[in-house]
Parts: structure tokens; C-alpha cells; sequence
């Protein structure tokens, strides 16, 4: 039992204490099969400076290498370009994906003259729907709650007609979404305001 | 095993009976980590039974993952927690070669733990082999975790299906099958 130290599990702990990449979430020793080798290894240069140095340093990186033969070593390479391709591309489609989610906010009629404002798609643009609802809540001194839609996902809904505070709201406090991507729409056949 | 990306199911509190016929087994299974199982699971926290894909249990405390098992079959630490007590499992090595593989969800093959880079229990290695990777063979069916030539944390734990007695002798074929790796989908589980 030599090798176990005591770790972040309080002083009683016999649990080893490891280090998780904060961009990958690997031990940062196996960084270098992922596709984000250049992030990881930023991250660890901030975080962890003296395992920056054990890991990334040239020896290593030599040694490493001669202990592949040369035509794995190049296929090691091409996996390792791919890969990266792969995380790159998977990063542009999530950035795509946000620029392009639209933001519904919808005037539903429910009763003669009481309304609901049913919110969605703020999923899309990362923000957590049970917060944001409590924040409607709490914005408009109103009912906000998280409701499942028939067609699967959920929908934020806000009693009374709110659509225009909602979209000033959102575009006040969320600078990142563009005002372009919110929409007001009105959910009766009859159409207007909005 | 955990190829694709899994949506945790239903939640479940474990009876306390069954928390302690659970630590029991672990215990049993795994008789290094008798001295931690309090540490590891404290009697009086709650355990709860997350439901995964395919028949597979997984044991949490609080957002922590510590022990999964498909159906009734052996209970298999998370690689979490063989990080935290890494000389209380049997273990092996795969050499540098054969990472890449195991951390894309490859079967483990025997040639990466009997090459010059990899380890199987032998009591003619030298010491500190010896020390890490035991002199008595292991059977197929036993839980291993795998450790990986010039790293100090495992990549891999799993049930073997080759004893390592077979594989030295045919250096061949497929050593485990299944199994959880770092980065896979019970890895990047987000248990909230
Ligand atoms: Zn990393």
C-alpha cells in the first residue's frame, strides 16, 4: 500500500488523489489520444504547471515516440489528425446549431382573455430551463414552470400574456443570443399584436 | 461495453439490506479493499441504483459512480474508484501500442499485454513487477483492471476471457471482451 497518499477525501481518506483533465476529463497523462490534444494541454499548463512539465516536455515526447515502431508511429499520426478533425467539426456544428436555434415565444389563449406565454428553444442556446423559469417567475411575480411537450422537449410556461416583457428580458440578459433568432408568435387563429 | 454515449434511467434508493449484501460482495470480491469499504461506502450514506442500457445496474453515491454490474454477474468498479485504491484489484499491462485501441472501445487483445511492453502476472519478473502485477496466474472470468505501459493510471476494467496462463502460451485473441475505458459512455456519464 505504499503508493496510496491521502487524498481530496478528507484526512481519514486512504483514496488516492487524481488529477482529471478539465477539458477532456482524462487523466491528463492520456490527453494525447483525444481529439483536443492543444486544449488539454493549455488547460494543464494553467492549471497544473509542474504535470505540464512532466508531461508535455520533449523527452517524454521523444521517448514516446521510440517506443512505437515508425510505420505505427505514422499510423498513430493519422488517427491522431482525424481525430482532432473530428472534435473540430463537432465544434463548429454545436456553434452552427446555436447560431441557427430559433427562440419561440408564443401567445396561447386559454380561457376567454387569460393567456399563457409558452417559451421554447432556449435549450439550444445552453441555458438551463428550471432556472430560467424560476427567473420568469421571479421577473414577473407570475407562474413559470417547465412543461413536457407532446412531441418530446420541454417548453418554459408563463401565466399571462407576457411575450414582449419575455423578449426584452432575454434580450437584455442573455447578450449571446441574437435579438434576430427570438420570434413572438401568436398561437390563435386570429393574428396580431405580437 | 459502454460504446455510446447512455442516458442514466430511473433512480433508485437501495435498502439498506441490500447496501449491506452489496458491501458484502465487494468485500468478497474484493478482499484488498476490505480495510476502505467504509471510506468507499460510509454506512449510514444512501446508495442509489442508477438503470443503464442493457441490463446494467450502476451503484452511485450522491453524483459519484462506484460499482456497476449487468444482471447478476460480478460487481465492476468504476475506473473512478480504481483510481483512488489502485492496488486493490489484480491488474496487467498493455504496452503504448495498444492504448489507442482500448480508448476507442477495441476488444482488448492479448498480444498487447504479452509483448515486450505489456505485463502478466509472473513470479520470474522482477521485483517490482512482481510487486504490481502478482506471480500467480489469473483465470478467465476474474475482474481485472489495465494499466497502460508508461502511464500511472488504468485505462481499462473488466471480466477476462482468456486466463493469462492461455495467452502467454498462444500470445493470441481476444483477452477481454466488454469492459469500461476511460472516455467511454459510462465514463462520461453525467450523473447530475
Ligand atoms: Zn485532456
Amino acid at each position: 500500500m505504499t503508493e496510496v497518499t491521502t487524498g481530496a477525501g478528507g484526512p481519514e481518506s486512504h483514496a488516492k488523489h487524481v488529477v482529471y483533465c478539465g477539458v477532456c476529463s482524462l487523466p491528463p497523462e492520456y490527453c494525447e489520444f483525444g481529439g483536443t490534444v492543444k486544449k488539454c494541454e493549455e488547460w494543464l499548463k494553467v492549471q497544473h504547471p509542474d504535470m505540464h512539465e512532466r508531461l508535455y516536455s520533449e523527452d517524454v515526447i521523444n521517448a514516446n515516440m521510440s517506443s512505437l515502431t515508425i510505420e505505427a508511429q505514422k499510423r498513430a499520426d493519422k488517427d491522431a489528425q482525424k481525430k482532432a478533425a473530428k472534435a473540430v467539426a463537432a465544434e463548429a456544428r454545436a456553434l452552427e446549431i446555436k447560431a441557427s436555434s430559433k427562440i419561440l415565444i408564443k401567445r396561447v389563449e386559454r380561457n376567454k382573455r387569460k393567456y399563457v406565454t409558452a417559451v421554447q428553444g432556449l435549450e439550444a442556446h445552453g441555458l438551463d430551463l428550471k432556472k430560467v423559469a424560476k427567473d420568469f417567475g421571479k421577473k414577473f411575480a407570475t407562474g413559470s414552470s417547465v412543461t413536457k411537450l407532446p412531441g418530446g422537449g420541454e417548453e418554459i410556461t408563463v401565466q399571462g400574456d407576457l411575450s414582449d416583457d419575455i423578449y426584452d428580458y432575454l434580450v437584455e440578459t442573455y447578450e449571446d443570443i441574437p435579438e434576430e433568432n427570438i420570434e413572438c408568435i401568436e398561437d390563435k387563429k386570429k393574428k396580431g399584436g405580437g | 461495453m459502454f460504446k455510446k454515449d447512455i442516458t442514466p434511467g430511473a433512480k433508485s434508493k437501495v435498502k439498506s439490506s441490500a447496501q449491506r449484501a452489496i458491501r458484502g460482495k465487494i468485500v468478497e470480491e474484493y478482499p484488498l479493499l476490505g480495510p476502505y469499504i467504509d471510506e468507499i461506502i460510509p454506512k449510514k450514506e444512501q446508495l442509489d441504483l442508477v438503470k443503464l442500457p442493457d441490463r446494467v445496474s450502476l451503484y452511485t453515491l450522491g453524483s459519484n459512480p462506484l460499482f456497476f454490474q449487468h444482471m447478476d454477474d460480478a460487481l465492476i468498479p468504476h475506473l473512478a474508484v480504481v483510481h483512488k485504491y489502485p492496488n486493490c484489484f489484480p491488474r496487467l499491462r498493455i504496452d503504448r501500442g495498444a492504448i489507442r485501441f482500448v480508448l476507442s472501445g477495441a476488444t482488448l487483445m492479448a498480444p498487447g499485454l504479452t509483448s515486450a511492453g505489456g505485463r502478466l502476472p509472473n513470479p520470474d519478473a522482477d521485483e517490482e513487477d512482481v510487486e504490481r502485477y502478482g506471480k500467480e496466474d489469473l483465470e478467465p472470468g476474474t475482474v481485472v483492471v489495465v494499466e497502460a505501459e508508461g502511464k500511472e493510471n488504468a485505462c481499462l476494467v473488466g471480466v477476462l476471457k482468456m486466463g493469462t496462463k492461455e495467452m502467454k502460451m498462444v500470445k493470441k485473441g481476444a483477452a477481454m471482451e466488454g469492459g469500461h475505458c476511460l472516455g467511454d459512455g459510462l465514463w462520461m456519464l453525467n450523473l447530475g
